[in-house]
């Protein structure tokens, strides 16, 4: 068998890991960067407190295209004094934002579940604002099987 | 999208009471990711927006990005304090809003 001479060897790798660059990294994911983004334009760059929320996430969902997710703000819910607004983005979609769920003193109660989309096992982050302009902030580790974004 | 939407909510409740209510819009949710079998990208076609109010009132709206799941559902609270009526809108990307009314007795 003919020995590869050592240059040949570097040029190989080199097609190699550019391969590996161009051809696995074509899809692009939102990463942490994406989501501290987000978060910073919510937030108008606050740092929001951690606490006060809870995230109801399955621990491993199998299929990425329906997640069932339920987020709690443990915070009175008063005429003067209520959660506004609370956001909830992800570190592993093609996209940060899911959703933004607006609550009134009328919602009596800062609760709301929706059905969500996860394209890979990912960290998902919610921030929570209050009609006094406070932030809470927590987040939920969630395993996917299936990602569900298509493609 | 002549789609109905689906609503759960009760038809009578105490003043003061805290009810739930559940909602469900048939939609795709493309997500304007993926690509058809000619490699082009299906434009996004999402429900962007919902809104729930009662008695002209706003009580509950959300933003939704495409990573919301087809048939988008929500599920949320309500504190009712008199009788009247819920009205919900769901806006799609195109622009068509679908809207849909439940009544409530509180006594």
């Amino acid at each position: 068998m003919r020995q590869l001479s050592r240059r040949a060897t570097l040029v190989l790798g080199a097609a190699g890991a550019t391969l590996t660059v161009f051809g696995w990294g074509g899809r692009a994911q939102a990463g942490p960067k994406e989501a501290a983004d987000q978060i910073a334009k919510f937030t108008g760059g606050k740092t929001a407190a951690q606490g006060k929320i809870s995230i109801e996430l399955p621990e491993i969902a199998e299929n990425g295209n329906t997640v069932p997710l339920q987020v709690t703000v443990d915070l009175p819910m008063t005429a003067d004094d209520y959660v506004s607004d609370v956001m909830v983005v992800s570190e592993g979609n093609p996209n940060p934002g899911v959703v933004t769920f607006h609550f009134s003193p009328m919602s009596g109660k800062a609760e709301a579940a929706t059905r969500i989309r996860l394209a890979a096992t990912q960290n998902i982050v919610v921030v929570a604002k209050t009609s006094k302009g406070e932030y809470f902030t927590g987040q939920k580790l969630v395993k996917v099987t299936i990602g569900g974004c298509g493609g | 999208m002549a789609e109905k939407p689906r609503l759960k909510i009760p038809k009578d409740a105490k003043k003061g009471e805290l009810i739930e209510i559940k909602t469900l819009m048939p939609h795709i949710m493309e997500t304007g990711q993926r690509k058809d079998k000619d490699g082009k990208t299906i434009p996004r076609k999402i429900i962007n927006t919902f809104t729930c109010e009662f008695n002209g009132k706003s009580v509950f709206s959300a933003n939704l990005d495409s990573a919301v799941a087809a048939n988008p559902y929500m599920q949320f609270f309500a504190k009712v304090e008199e009788s009247g009526t819920f009205k919900f809108s769901w806006t799609d990307d195109d622009g068509t809003v679908t809207t849909a009314e439940e009544k409530i007795t509180v006594g």
